[in-house]
């Protein structure tokens, strides 16, 4: 069901080592752009600091799930333990100060819910899973997972433009530059 | 001449002094790979038809998993009877089998996680196979608790679901701690795998031809496309799931020990079970580690990214680890004299003296303490044949361990009127069999359809992925050492 128009997506440019594609960074937040993306095989170190932008807030979620996990683990085991059901075995009461017993537990389901909660907010942030991307109708992007990097420049960045940014492009030391259109 | 010869082999060390060598650290990966050829080995393992000893492996393996489940079905239509246990020996294989696989899981976290945390950068050449390992081994042990509930199609009622009955699980239990621990530790191994799994994901897709393989890899690698805008919160997300497996597998056999050490047993009631069985848990999974990928490495040609640096650091973590136990061995002895309690100095006297099992002891003790002592010289550490003869006998120490433990212990508790024998059945001893079969062909499946190595975190810790990194300055530590050199020159001799 292809149809014969098309939506820019940006600008694609190759680079072929993390000093280059690092020092491109640099020069690209500084020209001011904000849609853009550095894509690269392996995580490069220092790279949030060249595209300029702060750390991840994941760490927040993840603290909320553990706590979460903590007294859902409590909840569980003094309702059902001392509110529902209560039994004494081994000789341990069956009141709040059984609560030793049910350290091991809590401890359990803490460390469950901030591993699910880092996952699956890991995922949100990325924006994934998705099917599919603009950059993958590039032939030459399928190279980011292997030994090239690739810095994008979308075309909903108000700083784009179809001439200066492929010539800032090239004067950053980007080969191979093109334009990646999405099928509408 | 001397530029030319740094243009020609950038990252090699330049010919400086020769005395600066020796300060070098030895590269992670050997002969200056590049990028792509990390690719290509590793996706080529999985692209290229695998070679015969492959099949040779998988056919026996998936004819013992046919054995197990043959084995499980006996078991469950006739009764747990077909079992060995008895009455006083109310754990045999079974809880053995379970300790042991468990066990065997822990070096893949330790791997994946702890030497996350401690910045060991060589973890990255082992820590996908070792995590595999680890989901692989915790498959297999918890199919033996599951089993030996006796009536498997009551397994639920392990989970606090609210029946019927309105009756609630006892959470005073260390048997039902076990349970929550064992799950959690499964369930947060399969996340940590799966993320790290992603990137590697993509590059096999990439790689592919359109077709179902490619769709598969999609599916599965999530639309990754390597964006730092997707590396930040994934790094963010791999550290933080490191930092929590770390509590996490050093609480797994915590609580696995706690089975024996809160009861009132004489030879399991000890303070000392805990880091006992952690220490011992991450000794044999390193043991197993290496039984697994010293052939791997020989049969796929990994050698330029398994070094025998590598297997070097994972034998001294055995004879660490190794030592650990037998120190605990040697203070279970000293304090069941010390304690003055005479059941326990009873049980060890029958554990080591004049019990029917102490066979089982010293083999254990020889496995464990005395075969890892090789590895305290340098060219031991570096013949792999002495190396894998050695992770046999902790392989099988191990589970002497586990055996000694349970058994000797249950068969001679408080009354002598209750003593007794325990063997185990054939079907017993089918089933252990079949998950050594079952294990080993989902490794092998592994093999097949996944990448053995983390392709992007081998890529990542290349000297040329440092964005600071100068191809023309050679080795950064030998650019330090030469001018010191320089200076010594100018030193009057001696």
């Amino acid at each position: 069901m292809s149809s014969p128009l098309k939506r820019v997506h940006g600008y694609l440019a190759e680079f072929s080592s993390t000093q280059e594609v690092f020092h491109a960074a640099e020069q690209v937040r500084d020209a001011g752009y904000s849609s853009w993306d550095v894509h690269s095989p392996f995580p490069v170190h220092g790279m949030d600091e060249a595209m300029g932008m702060p750390r991840s807030i994941l760490p927040r979620f993840v603290l909320v799930g553990g706590i979460l996990g903590l007294s859902t683990a409590f909840l569980l085991q003094f309702l059902t333990q001392v509110v529902i059901y209560p039994t004494v075995v081994q000789a341990k009461p069956a009141n709040i100060y059984t609560i030793a017993a049910f350290f091991p537990v809590m401890f359990e389901l803490t460390i469950l819910f901030s591993a699910f909660t880092a996952l699956f907010t890991c995922l949100v942030m990325m924006k994934l899973p998705r099917l599919n991307h603009p950059l993958f109708n590039s032939a030459n992007f399928a190279k980011f997972s292997d030994d090239k990097f690739f810095i994008c420049i979308e075309a909903r960045d108000p700083k784009f433009s179809a001439e200066k940014t492929k010539s800032f492009l090239a004067d950053i030391g980007g080969s191979r530059i093109e334009l990646v259109e999405d099928e509408l | 001449m001397a530029d030319a010869a740094v243009h020609d082999s950038p990252h090699s060390p330049s010919s400086g002094p020769s005395r600066a060598k020796v300060l070098l650290r030895e590269p992670l990966v050997l002969n200056n790979r590049s990028y792509s050829w990390v690719t290509n080995r590793i996706a080529g393992i999985v692209e290229n038809p695998q070679p015969k000893g492959w099949w040779f492996l998988v056919v026996p393996c998936a004819m013992l998993v046919a054995v197990m489940v043959f084995c499980f079905t006996f078991l469950v239509s006739t009764g747990v009877g077909v079992w060995g246990p008895n009455h006083p020996v109310a754990w045999g294989w079974d809880i053995t089998n379970f300790v042991f696989w468990i066990g065997i899981g822990h070096a893949g976290t330790l791997i994946s996680a702890i030497l996350y945390l401690t910045r060991q950068k060589w973890r990255t050449a082992v820590n996908r196979a070792a995590e595999a390992m680890t989901i692989f081994a915790v498959m297999c042990a918890g199919l033996f608790p599951a089993l030996h509930v006796g009536r498997v199609w009551m397994a639920w009622f392990l989970a606090p679901i609210p029946n019927s009955n309105a009756i609630w699980q006892n959470f005073k239990s260390p048997l039902l701690w076990d349970v929550f621990a064992v799950s959690t530790y499964f369930s947060v191994s399969v996340v940590f795998w799966f993320l790290g799994l992603v990137p590697d994901l993509a590059t096999l897709r990439d790689r592919c031809q359109p077709g179902i393989r490619k769709m598969a890899y999609g599916l599965f690698a999530l639309g990754w496309r390597g964006g730092n805008r997707q590396w930040r919160h994934y790094e963010v997300a791999y550290g933080l799931l490191a930092a929590l497996s770390t509590p996490l597998v050093l609480s797994v056999h915590t609580v696995v020990s706690f089975d024996f050490a809160t009861s009132i047993v004489p030879g399991w009631h000890t303070t000392i079970f805990p880091p006992y069985f952690v220490a011992g848990a991450i000794f044999g999974g390193f043991a197993m580690v290496l039984t697994l990928m010293i052939p791997v490495r020989k049969i796929y040609g990994l050698h330029d990214l398994f070094t025998m640096k590598h297997i070097d650091n994972m034998a001294k973590i055995i004879l660490l680890t190794g030592t650990i136990v037998g120190y605990a061995y040697l203070m279970e002895l000293f304090v069941a004299w010390y304690s003055g309690s005479l059941y326990e100095f009873d049980a060890f006297k029958w554990r080591i003296l004049f019990g029917p099992y102490t066979w089982a002891y010293y083999g254990m003790f020889f496995c464990n303490v005395i075969a890892p002592q090789v590895f305290w010289w340098k060219k031991m550490r570096e013949n792999l044949i002495v190396v894998m003869i050695v992770c046999m006998f902790v392989n099988a120490g191990m589970w002497f361990e586990r055996f000694v433990i349970i058994c000797t212990t249950l068969a001679r508790d408080f009354l002598p009127g209750q003593w007794d024998m325990y063997h185990p059945s054939w079907v017993e001893i089918w089933t252990f069999i079949g998950t050594f079969g079952f294990f080993l062909m989902l490794f092998a499946l592994f093999l097949r359809f996944l990448p053995v190595i983390a392709i992007a975190e081998i890529k990542g810790v290349l000297p040329e992925a440092d964005p600071h990194f100068n191809p023309n300055q050679g080795k950064r530590s030998n650019t330090v050492a030469a001018p010191s050199y320089a200076g010594d020159q100018h030193l009057p001799p001696g």
